[in-house]
């Protein structure tokens, strides 16, 4: 049996772990501002970030191929910009999965935010800790099961996405061929043997990710409040 | 001179907070009052945790809260304790005292992390979590990295209030000593009397989101027109005295008010110790002759000072001189009018031993910390 060709799954890793961090950066000041804020306009914001929850891949991915290609706004400033089109590239990609990922950062973050609440704020702060000194030094410590869930969540599923990559960065080897786009190909040229062993690395990898996140998550509970 | 003067208004749904008070920069003034009151929210603007409040606060010179100023929380000189401690559980207790130390506003050389450590007993908890600490080692741990940011003015909200009555009173003397001991003024919001008493030099009292009376707290206690402000059940006066003899056999010490003479419970304290006791009006009984033969131990030569009856009511408050502190006794109206008390009169006041609320008594001070 011939071994697979692995650089689908790379690609996929370094895509899913640039998505978790750009969506760490992007997720907790939204997460946070979700969990504070008294605005009016807090569900509308709430319910945009659950959207790629419940839309069909197709949908978001469609989408996104009208707002990135060359031909609007976005997609032509990139072009004009960087010589490079946005939709089929790896960068395009990182665009999608970030929308695509989203409501997994900021779900888990917001809920981490709200369980540790105001009071160790006001104690942080009646200590002369200003906002950001607080947010890193009592706020983010409290909330570190939020991010290792949220954390966890985005990558694994980043890696599991197929209809919003297919539909923005087709299937261009090196580029934008993600694992999950492989085995379908696979199986569509009837080579079971390669799709049994990439589902299969795929399946334990994704075991082994979660099991250790639940351990660590009993080991070292972490007492909000 | 002005430690705090405060002039706010709070309106929300179905609660106002009207209030303004000059407090003086020394000593534990009491914000007292029931559930509700206001209280909390007035010591959280002051804090600045509370953003809708109108009005003026200013420190010294300071301001904090003006027309158009608004100093942040982490800017203000201002110490809070939280009747919930609020350590932070991710760090050990010395974790969450050198989060304090670390950040302490000027003022770092006024005293040492070893001094608050030593001065409220703290070294036995340092590598404890927050978690594995009883309620009151909590409140200490809470007050001492509080003292570590080095403020210049302490606000306490009902720090003793989750506590069980012997912890409290295993905290009440590190309280005590805190102005003396750090040099800062201590605002303690409290609906607790006993608390008032045994820790407080000044009250101010506050009903329905407004002050309704100010001043030291042996006068303020007397006043037989605040009506319900002390709650029916627990109203009654201050006495300061000092401990003349103890009876080890017995269990009972006696205390000199300044020519009167009570005979308590045993105060575990040296001969010649300042107590201060709290006498309930309703457990003082009046008597127009000394009477014989009774378990009574306290008989105190008085004289009517005010006879105050309360309308609709079946009971009236009368206010004493026993050789110049005060009492309140609280008797019916049936009995004030058969007694014929009228101001002016001498009758002996009565007082059973067992009246002193034996956990409400004083306990000794711990040493100071090293200067």
């Amino acid at each position: 049996m011939d071994l697979p060709d692995l650089g689908p799954l790379w690609l996929t890793i370094r895509l899913a772990a640039v998505t978790t961090l750009v969506l760490l950066i992007i997720g907790t000041p939204l997460a946070w501002w979700l969990a504070h804020t008294r605005a009016r306009l807090r569900p509308v914001v709430e319910a945009v970030t659950a959207l790629p929850l419940v839309l069909p891949p197709t949908v978001l991915g469609f989408y996104l191929l009208v707002l990135l290609s060359p031909d609007s706004l976005l997609g032509g400033l990139w072009l004009s910009a960087t010589g490079t089109t946005l939709t089929f590239s790896f960068t395009g990609l990182i665009i999608a999965s970030t929308l695509y990922s989203l409501p997994f950062m900021v779900q888990p973050l917001q809920a981490a935010f709200e369980s540790v609440g105001r009071a160790p704020l006001e104690a942080a702060a009646s200590l002369r800790a200003g906002p950001l000194d607080a947010f890193f030094t009592v706020a983010s410590p409290m909330a570190l099961r939020g991010y290792l869930t949220a954390t966890v969540l985005t990558f694994a599923h980043t890696i599991g996405e197929f209809g919003v990559v297919l539909m923005v960065g087709g299937n261009i080897p090196g580029r934008t061929k993600v694992v999950s786009i492989q085995i379908y190909e696979q199986v569509e040229t009837i080579n079971y043997d390669n799709a049994h062993a990439l589902a299969a690395i795929l399946l334990v990898f994704s075991f082994t990710v979660l099991v250790s996140v639940y351990t660590f998550n009993r080991r070292f509970p972490v007492h909000p409040g | 001179m002005t430690a705090l003067s405060v002039d706010i208004r709070v309106r929300y749904r179905d609660f106002a907070l009207d209030v303004a008070h000059d407090f003086k920069p020394d000593g534990i003034t009491a914000l007292f009052g029931p559930s509700g009151c206001g209280k909390s929210t007035f010591l959280r603007v002051v804090a600045g945790f509370e953003r809708g409040a109108a009005g003026h606060v200013a420190f010294g010179d300071e301001v904090w809260m003006g027309a158009r100023a608004f100093l942040p929380p982490h800017r203000r000189a201002v110490g809070y304790v939280f009747q919930d401690a609020r350590l932070f559980p991710h760090l050990t207790v010395r974790g969450n005292l050198d989060y304090a130390d670390r950040r302490a506003g000027p003022g770092r050389a006024r005293y040492s992390l070893d001094d608050v450590v030593g001065g409220l007993d703290l070294a036995p908890l340092l590598d404890r979590r927050p978690v594995h600490l009883s309620g009151g080692e909590r409140q200490r741990v809470a007050i001492g990295r509080t003292l570590l940011a080095r403020p210049r003015l302490l606000l306490m909200d009902e720090p003793l209030a989750a506590l069980d009555t012997r912890r409290k009173s295993g905290i009440m003397p590190y309280i005590a000593r805190l102005p003396q001991a750090f040099g800062l003024p201590v605002i303690y919001v409290t609906h607790a009397l006993e608390e008032v008493t045994q820790l407080c030099d000044r009250i101010v009292a506050l009903s329905a989101g407004r002050i309704v009376a100010a001043g030291g707290v042996a006068e303020t206690l007397e006043r037989l027109d605040l009506g319900d402000i002390q709650g029916r059940f627990e109203a009654g006066v201050m006495l300061e005295g000092r401990i003349i003899a103890t009876d080890p056999d017995w269990h009972l010490s006696q205390v000199d008010l300044g020519g009167a003479i009570l005979e308590v419970p045993q105060i575990l304290r040296e001969i010649g110790a300042q107590v201060r006791l709290r006498v309930r009006a309703r457990d003082v009984s009046l008597a127009r002759t000394r009477p014989e033969g009774l378990s009574i131990r306290n008989m105190l030569d008085a004289r009517v000072l005010a006879l105050h009856p309360e309308a609709g009511s079946a009971f009236a408050e009368v206010l004493l001189d026993i050789g110049g502190q005060h009492l309140r006794a609280r008797i019916t109206r049936a009995a004030a009018q058969q007694l014929g008390l009228a101001q002016g009169q001498a009758v002996v006041a009565l007082i059973k031993s067992v009246a002193f609320d034996r956990q409400a008594l004083p306990r000794p001070l711990p040493p100071k910390p090293a200067p």
